[in-house]
């Protein structure tokens, strides 16, 4: 629980909670690395939508990225597990309790090498979770080898050209069933925090993949993955606005402009399209676009697929509606009876 | 001559008279190809002769295939009493053309063989009873459909077997019906299938050998179960409410006999809503992450698994013991290394398991040798997972799992469950200063919040942390931190299941066992006093890590035999680590890794020769598919 109470005058969100209270500890990544940007936005998201910390679990891998979960929201509780393996921690702790928000943080190395298992069986599943990577091409703790997100012919410091084709995570996520998948970049401060808003008013998984550039092993000329290529590179698909639930806000746009999504808590998002043919509910245009924008060496960001209705796999085990972790014995242990029908049935 | 050759020769020679009445302690083995449907066949078989009073154990040798390659079941009537695999047959049904040949010839002269009269077994020895039945003759009289004779084909050994045993053919038919329930076609067929039999017998097959049953008492109120069905009824008595797994020999049946109990017993009914979720996961990693994740979160959380499961498993198991979260794995071992031998059992998971994990990891297992402890130490895992908040391994077998025993009834648990030490604002205010590792009562078990439950909130880590979990690469911190977890693992001594021990004070020595070894053993104890003249005194292991009654038991004897199911003495090795030179002197080690269940004259023949006793072989049957003195041994 927070512990700390309001003060007077002071800016408090619709839970009477001040943005303090969403921090986590200090970082220990370099400075200027994209994932510190990330951590900030998931502070400022949780707070402005007035999610209370200890209804939160933050999951992470391992790698710089896994790290990060230390560093928002120090009053949930938190869980670095196994490299690759956050998924399956992750799934677990939902089935305990299915009332807890779940956000997950891994890296491309986590989720795209050692942990595209899991990666691929979470976004089947379509557990309600937010699962972002924290995308730079490279393993930043073992000092900058490539990764399976790196582009053909991205270059490593040490000059080593890349000579493997890139997994684009996202097409990946929308073709095994993920219900909620964009792409931002850690500087589109704006972009990256109307979508992670957006995702806690999602019911199902949400995959967030944030070119979030390694100022120390993956910043420099011939990188697809620095600051500089991503900013000249970035190829938003809309102008993301969200308004959530607890806001009575309207938005007037003009028709065929903008398209609006309700949400499955009655949020709303208003994508204002920049390229008019472009509709994110439709699957087949959302993995189109995403190799187009590949072909022509771009990365396009912003809501890429979604689809608000489906049912999560914890609404498909028909769990109920009490968290199992708590359930008292009474409900968690048959009766006498029932030992003794069994029983007789095997004598 | 082959060796085959010469076993005919000598079998000969000591030929079984055929006046001697063999009542109620005998072995029958149906040899059948898999995928035959010869299951019901064998259920019946065993049920009636339990219905009858009579102590029976089943066991099924089995392939690791769909359909088509040899299969054996065993059943043994005990008027004793005695569980373990016999390692005699005495009465042989086959069914198998591939295997005929070699089933009779490695059979103890005297045994009695039905066979499938084309095969004409009869031609191979003079020593054996035969009985010949022309299966395809009598199965077309019986079932007019073609397509379904294959399936109740097997159902006229019964029949058979009936009349020449003397098993009361109503019994059958009771046990018939509980197999088939109210699938009324196919009970008729099968039913007709063992009138045939019987019939045919009645007319055709003088009784010539000595193996009779007669109605005995001793099953009266008791059950017949295998393990996994015990486990997963454990599990669910346990308050178990996340159960994630992968599917893999011998371990399955554990999960999915779960499910059907669950979707039984643990629906809400007030909301016809499930109180428990059971998800088969992507592999064994993710499996035991899943219940990793549950049982952080505060679920009674576990899978199952087999050998090469639990390798994938390692990793997991390190971090459930270095975060310190609870999960109960069971571990239903086979034959290894590797792939292995999928479907025969073992021990062979003892040593790998109990230091699972890389870094200086321990782990708790316990080791039931029943389908009752199966029952009662699935609820002991869940309270211990939690007390300790630690994983708990139970280690089950193949033979224990998957085959049929019989039981007393189990008993309702009418102790709550533990959930260990959870912090509650209560706690919290006793204990002031709250850390998630920190050892508040000296006993190595810190207090633990859970996401939701409105407590402080914590990190947890594989990597370094100090008591408040935070990170932390101090050499002092981590020090503190793995001593702490020593302690822990001390305190668990005194919470694991107890050893239970028989000691006979003239003996000088005493025998350590666990697992499914136990009916051998207590056989074997029998075998050697009777035959022998030779004491023995019996320690049974329940749990690692092992408990205070070891050392007195060591120090109450000259030697020790440790009877171990696989080829390196693995319970040997974890004794070694713990005891000091003196206790280690007297340690003598009996192993058995063939695949095959235990057997009581195995273990016998090893204590004996290693005692110094004049052994003579009684058995030289060769195993189905090998010689069975290989893989049995001392060492």
């Amino acid at each position: 629980m927070s512990t700390v109470t309001p003060t007077p005058g002071r800016k408090v969100n619709r839970i009477g909670l001040e943005q303090q209270q969403y921090r986590g500890g200090k970082t220990t990544l370099c400075a200027g690395c994209g994932h510190n940007s990330i951590s900030e936005r998931v502070t400022e998201a949780f707070y402005e939508m007035g999610v209370h910390p200890s209804n939160v679990i933050k999951l992470s891998g391992i790698g710089c990225s896994s790290k990060s979960p230390a560093y928002f929201l120090g009053g949930s509780h938190g869980f670095n597990a196994v490299h690759g393996r956050m998924p399956s921690v992750g799934t677990g702790a939902l089935l305990a309790n299915r009332k807890l928000i779940a956000i997950g943080v891994s890296g491309d190395g986590d989720t795209g090498a050692i942990g595209i298992g899991q990666f691929v069986h979470l976004m089947r599943r379509n557990l309600p979770i937010i699962y972002i990577i924290e995308d730079n091409g490279c393993y930043g703790l073992t000092k900058g080898q490539f990764s399976p997100t790196a582009d053909l012919g991205s270059k490593l410091k040490t000059g080593v050209v890349n000579d493997l084709p890139p997994i684009d995570t996202c097409a990946l996520a929308i073709e095994l069933g993920a219900t909620f998948v964009a792409r931002s970049f850690s500087g589109d401060k704006k972009q990256l925090l109307s979508l992670l808003k957006a995702a806690l008013s999602h019911r199902g998984t949400v995959m967030l993949d944030v070119i979030s550039p390694c100022v120390t092993f993956n910043d420099h000329e011939g990188s697809t993955k620095s600051y500089a290529y991503a900013k000249d590179h970035d190829d938003p698909l809309e102008e993301v606005s969200f308004v959530p639930f607890f806001e009575d806000i309207n938005v007037d746009y003009e028709p065929g402009t903008t398209q609006e999504v309700v949400m499955h808590d009655g949020s709303k998002l208003y994508l204002k399209k920049l390229d008019e043919s472009y509709d994110p509910t439709d699957k087949i245009a959302a993995l189109r676009v995403l190799q187009e924008a590949q072909r022509r060496g771009e990365f396009a960001t912003g809501v890429i697929y979604i689809e608000p209705d489906r049912d999560d796999f914890l609404e498909l085990l028909n769990l109920v509606d009490e968290p199992l972790a708590m359930l008292p014995l009474e409900k968690v242990r048959p009766p006498r009876e029932a030992l003794e029908e069994v029983m007789e049935s095997l004598r | 001559m082959t060796p085959t050759e010469l076993a005919v020769a000598d079998a000969a020679s000591r030929a079984r008279p055929s006046e001697d009445r063999v009542v109620n302690d005998f072995s029958i083995q149906v040899a059948t190809v898999n995928g035959s449907g010869s299951q019901t066949a064998n259920l019946v078989l065993i049920r009636s002769l339990f219905q009858m009073g009579i102590p029976v154990s089943g066991k099924n040798l089995f392939p690791s295939n769909i359909a088509g390659l040899p299969t054996w079941y065993t059943i043994r009537a005990s008027k004793d009493g005695y569980l373990a695999r016999k390692k005699e047959i005495d009465f042989l049904v086959a069914m198998n053309a591939e295997t005929a040949r070699e089933d009779v010839l490695t059979l103890e002269p005297g045994a009695a063989v039905v066979y499938d009269e084309p095969l004409k077994l009869n031609l191979l020895r003079s020593d054996l009873t035969f009985y010949p039945v022309p299966f395809d003759k009598l199965v077309a009289q019986v079932c007019p459909d073609a397509k379904l004779r294959r399936l109740v084909r097997n159902m006229i050994y019964d029949g058979v077997l009936a009349k020449i045993l003397g098993i009361d053919t109503t019994e059958m038919d009771k046990a018939l019906n509980r197999q088939l329930g109210k699938k009324g076609r196919a009970f008729g067929l099968n039913q007709a299938a063992l009138a045939a039999g019987y019939e045919f017998a009645e007319k055709h097959l003088p009784k010539q050998d000595p193996f009779l049953v007669e109605r005995m008492r001793e099953t009266a109120g008791m059950i017949l179960i295998e393990g996994n069905a015990a486990a997963a009824l454990g599990c669910m008595m346990a308050g178990v409410t996340v159960v994630t797994w992968y599917p893999i020999t011998p371990s399955s049946s554990l999960c999915e006999t779960l499910i059907s109990y669950m979707k039984k017993y643990r629906i809400d009914k007030d909301t016809g809503k499930a109180t428990f979720a059971i998800v088969q996961a992507e592999d064994e990693i993710a499996a035991l992450g899943m219940a990793i994740g549950a049982g952080w979160a505060g679920a009674r959380a576990m899978t199952s698994t087999a050998g090469p499961g639990i390798s994938l498993m390692s990793e997991f198991a390190g971090l459930g013991y270095y975060a310190e979260v609870p999960a109960v794995i069971f571990d239903v071992q086979r034959v290894g290394p590797s792939t292995g031998l999928p479907t025969r059992t073992a021990q062979g998971d003892m040593l790998m398991t109990a230091v699972l994990s890389h870094g200086d990891t321990k782990q708790i297992m316990i080791i039931p040798s029943s389908v009752e402890e199966c029952y009662t130490m699935a609820m002991d895992a869940f309270d211990l997972a939690e007390q300790l908040q630690t994983p708990v391994f139970v280690m089950t077998d193949l033979d224990l799992g998957m085959n049929t025993w019989m039981s007393q009834p189990f008993e309702y648990p009418t102790r709550p469950l533990n959930r260990g030490k959870l912090l509650t604002p209560e706690t919290l205010a006793r204990i002031g200063q709250w850390g998630r590792y920190l050892d508040v009562d000296g006993d190595g078990i810190p207090y633990r919040s859970i996401p939701g439950d409105g407590m402080p909130a914590y990190f947890t880590r594989g990597s370094g942390h100090n008591a408040k979990g935070q990170y932390t690469e101090r050499a002092d911190d981590y020090v503190t931190n793995m001593d702490r977890l020593a302690r822990k693992f001390e305190t668990a001594r005194q919470y694991v299941p107890k050893p239970e021990v028989q000691r006979d004070p003239a003996a000088g020595i005493g025998i350590i066992g666990y697992g499914t070894s136990h009916w051998a053993i207590e056989e074997s104890q029998d075998q050697m006093r009777d035959e022998n003249g030779l004491k023995t005194s019996y320690f049974r292991l329940r749990a690692y890590p092992f408990t205070d009654e070891l050392t007195a038991f060591i120090d109450q004897h000259d030697r020790i035999y440790v009877v171990d199911q696989n080829r390196d003495a693995q319970v040997v090795a974890l004794l070694r680590m713990e005891l000091d030179p003196a206790r280690i002197a007297k340690l003598r080690s009996v192993r058995h890794y063939n695949g095959l269940p235990i057997d009581a004259r195995s273990i016998s023949d090893e204590i004996l020769a290693q005692e110094g006793h004049e052994v003579v072989s009684r058995s030289r049957r060769p195993a189905p598919s090998g010689d069975e003195t290989a893989g049995v041994g001392g060492e």
